[in-house]
């Protein structure tokens, strides 16, 4: 008989020396130093913006040394010149004959950080309309709060693992909990009611049926508080990654795609101008794949044995690629224009990077589970073609920094495009870096550590849900006529995009120390506990995460309220009605 | 001549064509040639009624999502099991559950726990799965498991039944005196579907494929004595194997699995009777657990060899094994595990 114990014991030990320089860990380096690098870049554009002004200023008394005296004394004069107090007084009344005047104050709204432009043109939308949106992306906003929450603790107890002892509260049911109410719950709810604004605006023509939307926000709703209830009951669908809920519940929420497609293409084929904007071409194209990739990954059929493994990896996989990522560029080609107030730089590239994402993102799925009893065959498939998604994402990166391009003194005085850009450049950086894990070097460190929630969180996060924000920012404050504290947006932002820094670097070394870890056979339980100290800095990153998300969630409220009786401060803000 | 930036139902039908197409080549038809294509091994057991109600516990509780089930054809999944997994192995297990759950996603995708595969092998012994499931870190200090209370019941001393699988540890050792914890049937059912992950032996004559060797693997070097005696690494052995129960240090867990440090049958001048219980397991002692029967785990080498790592480490002090006093004893106590 073969004995396990023999060969751990005489396991040739891999050669771990080498790793840095592997391809993979390099191209992994090069993006996080991208991140950094953006950050950076942000950061010095505001210092060196103030440094500028101090040296103008001391330039300016330079010079002042050199005049001679009769300069001087004009100088001097001028200085001392004083308003007599009546100069824009007057009895008569102010009248701003070419509303060039956007917002005349007389104490800036915060001291401590400089004003942002506010949104200029409030934009007519059906009030129907309106409703819509502001509903389904309140409901995505509970769900993003309550997702993370459940998210936090989940992270709480891999440093305090005894922190309850709950049935429902364990870390094995509310982990799908958390998942899936980010997915089905926030990205999904948060998508649908932007493109409700997106699919009305580009086809020039109002929502086909506006009772089918909230036929569709029932359904979606009403499958995830389900689903959540089953899942911390103990009753999930077999544990596959994002399709934990048993298929009544996840029929309720295929129910709601079809729907929302019904009233898309509705709104699409009655629009007024001959073209369909490429915007709405990932949108149908991600509800029509969405549907089809549900259906396909509930059937029974093919699904025993290692049949169910084939269809978990595909499945999992085209939910990100062909939901959340389809969705969300479609998203993108609106909503970055449209905050730019410019046209796409290249409406084609569009187009390749639509036909590229179906043809390359649609054969990777496999690449979840490489080395596994699988046909080796389609592992290959999977990581040639995982290669190949370098295609639609530079295609992609490119257009929308391009489109950016010119306009980068804008992102300093934007509110809004600040999360533009790090969805852009996650979108860039994060599925670089999944095509990299992808090879089977790096998949040997990587695959079943904590990487690859570094990953999931680089994506979904640092990609779709900042690219979320970015339209909700650009979007509400149009259709309400009500902006948020721009300190306290700011505050979201930087709260976010440190955590989510914190969160996947931490987890992403830890990963990379446990693989190796592993390689060179050290005994388990001794990787576990070397993990722990990333743990803590996960816990923190995530902490600030959330944080963010209750800022954010009431910069929401904020923008959508209903506006209080006039008074005398915002009287003399713009009213852009 | 198709205009798509003009013609939606055509885009959307390409779209969904193209899409629908690639998804049946990539997904659905290699995952019908999976499923059709599948047996069991000749000498895997079918699952008892008993172990599929333990699955539908692993399912509930999501012990996936950190537990893999899958030991890759890699060189650093050696640790989890004799041979790579191949399709056979999840011949019974990843079967349709009912009507609501399908078949269960055993692989998994992270390792936050160790790989189950062989679980039943490494760590046969009931009495410590269930103390496990019941305080993980009673038995592993660094453990991050979650604590399953309520798969047991804490019931006064007088109320247990016989037939109850009570845990070996006392009432005072969980700050409840007088009170004695059983296991529910859930847990047992959990426990007894645990104890079945065993790799099944391929049909004789059948190589099993290679591990990968990982990038630039070279041999790492065993310790001096044992290159000396021709043995494996005895203390390698002991923290994969019994650590588990008589934890790192040997000085065991009280009320549930004794001390080695010090013990006076590991300090016997001669090795008999250790090799006995190494062999052939052990539950003389009312107090402990049962010892499970290591004799188709290990081989003589490695008994040997695990059996003068102890005999000489933790403060103990006795003269070493012969792997021909281990051999003797296997062909007594378990001779269907002489290797042919």
């Amino acid at each position: 008989m073969v004995l396990f114990v023999s060969q751990v014991v005489q396991a040739q030990a891999p050669r771990t020396e080498g790793w840095l320089s592997s391809p993979g860990i390099v191209g992994t380096m090069v993006l996080l130093a991208i991140v950094l690098f953006i950050a950076a870049l942000i950061i010095t554009a505001q210092v060196g913006r103030m440094l500028k002004e101090t040296k103008d200023k001391r330039a300016a008394r330079l010079a002042e040394a050199e005049l001679s005296a009769e300069e001087l004394a004009r100088k001097k004069a001028a200085r001392q010149y004083k308003l007599r107090g009546d100069e824009l007084g007057g009895r008569a009344p102010a009248f701003d004959a070419k509303a060039l005047v956007a917002k005349a104050s007389s104490e800036p709204d915060n001291p401590l950080v400089e004003e942002k432009i506010y949104s200029r043109a409030r934009l007519e939308v059906a009030p129907e309309l309106q409703r819509v949106v502001v509903w389904y992306l309140a409901a995505s906003v509970f769900w993003l709060v309550f997702g993370t929450l459940v998210g936090q603790y989940l992270g709480l107890k891999f440093v305090w693992p005894d922190l309850d002892g709950q049935a429902w509260l364990s870390f094995g049911r509310l982990r799908p909990v958390h998942t899936n109410t980010v997915f089905w719950g926030w990205a999904s709810l948060a998508m649908i009611g932007l493109g409700y604004f997106v699919i009305a605006r580009t086809s020039a023509t109002r929502i086909f049926s506006y009772r089918l939307a909230w036929w569709g926000f029932g359904l979606i709703n009403g499958s995830v508080v389900i689903g959540n209830l089953c899942l911390m009951a103990g009753i999930n669908n077999g544990g596959g990654e994002y399709r934990e809920y048993i298929w009544p519940v996840a029929l309720l929420f295929a129910l709601g795609l079809m729907i929302t497609f019904r009233n898309f293409y509705g709104t699409v084929k009655r629009r007024t101008i001959p073209e369909i904007y490429v915007s709405n071409w990932y949108i149908l194209a991600a509800l029509v794949w969405t549907i089809v990739l549900a259906t396909i990954g509930y059937l029974p059929w093919y699904q025993d044995g290692l049949g169910e493994t084939v269809i978990q990896g595909y499945y999992m996989h085209m939910g990100v690629g062909m939901w959340f990522m389809t969705f969300s560029l479609g998203l993108t080609y609106y909503y970055l224009p449209s905050a730019l107030n410019k046209p796409i730089y290249s409406y084609s590239l569009g187009v390749l990077a639509f036909w590229t994402q179906m043809l390359f993102y649609t054969l990777i799925g496999t690449h979840h589970f490489i080395f596994a009893p699988l046909p080796w065959w389609l592992q290959t498939v999977a990581i040639v073609f995982s290669v190949g998604m370098f295609i639609p994402v530079f295609a992609g990166t490119t257009n929308f920094l391009m489109t950016m391009r010119g306009s980068w003194s804008a992102i300093g005085k934007s509110y809004v495009l600040p999360f533009f850009l790090v969805g852009v450049v996650y979108y860039c950086v994060g599925s670089s870096q999944g095509s990299f894990q992808a090879l089977r070097f790096t998949n040997h460190i990587w695959h079943f550590t904590d990487f690859n929630v570094a990953h999931s969180h680089m994506t979904m996060y640092g990609i779709i849900t900042f690219l979320m924000w970015a339209c909700m920012y650009a979007l509400l404050p149009k259709v309400t006529g009500r902006e948020p504290s721009q300190v306290l947006v700011g505050a979201h932002f930087w709260l976010a995009f440190i955590g989510l820094f914190a969160y996947t670097v931490s987890l992403m070394a830890g990963g990379t120390v446990k693989g190796l870890a592993w390689m060179e056979g050290v005994p388990f339980i001794e990787t576990v506990i070397a993990t722990r100290g990333y743990w803590a800095w996960r816990a923190i990153g995530g902490s600030l995460m959330f944080l963010s998300h209750l800022l954010f969630a009431w910069n929401f409220y904020c923008m959508v309220r209903k506006p209080r009786a006039v008074t005398q401060h915002a009287a003399l803000e713009p009213q852009m009605a | 001549m198709i205009d798509l930036h003009k013609d939606q139902a055509n885009l959307v039908n390409i779209s969904l064509l193209v899409f629908a197409l690639l998804s049946t080549g990539i997904a659905v038809a290699p995952a019908l040639h999976l499923q059709d294509n599948n047996a069991p091994l000749p000498g895997m057991p079918k699952m008892t009624a008993q172990e599929r109600r333990g699955l539908a516990v692993y399912v509930a509780e999501g012990c996936m999502g950190c537990h893999t089930q899958q030991v890759r054809n890699i060189e650093m999944d050696k640790t989890w099991g004799a041979r790579p997994s191949i399709p056979s192995d999840y011949y019974y297990s990843k079967q349709r559950m009912n009507v609501w759950q399908q078949s269960p996603s055993l692989l998994g995708s992270e390792r936050t726990g160790p790989d189950l595969t062989n679980v039943g092998q490494r760590q046969a012994s009931e009495a410590w799965q269930m103390l496990h499931l019941y305080d993980p870190r009673m038995v592993v200090k660094g453990s991050v498991m979650p604590r399953y209370g309520w798969l047991f019941q804490t019931v006064d001393s007088a109320a247990v039944q016989s037939g109850d699988v009570v845990l070996p540890v006392t009432g005072e050792q969980l700050g409840a005196p007088g009170k004695k914890v059983v296991a529910t049937q859930k847990a047992k059912d959990l426990v007894a579907y645990l104890l079945s992950l065993k790799q099944a032996p391929l049909p004789s004559g059948v190589q099993a494929d290679a591990f990968l060797p990982s990038p630039g693997a070279d041999g790492k070097p065993l310790p001096a004595a044992a290159v000396e005696a021709g043995l494996p690494d005895g203390g390698a052995i002991f923290s994969q194997v019994c650590a588990a129960c008589h934890q790192p240090d040997a000085k065991g867990l009280p009320g549930a699995f004794p001390a080695l440090a010090g013990s006076p049958i590991v300090n016997e001048e001669s090795p008999a009777k250790m090799i006995d219980i190494v062999l052939g397991g052990y539950d003389a002692r009312p107090e402990f657990g049962p010892m499970p029967p290591q004799a188709a785990n290990l081989s003589d080498a490695e008994i040997t060899a695990v059996i003068n790592h102890v005999r000489s480490s933790f403060g103990n002090n006795a003269p070493p094994a012969t792997q021909e006093a281990v051999r003797s004893q296997r062909a007594v106590i378990a001779p269907e595990t002489i290797a042919e």
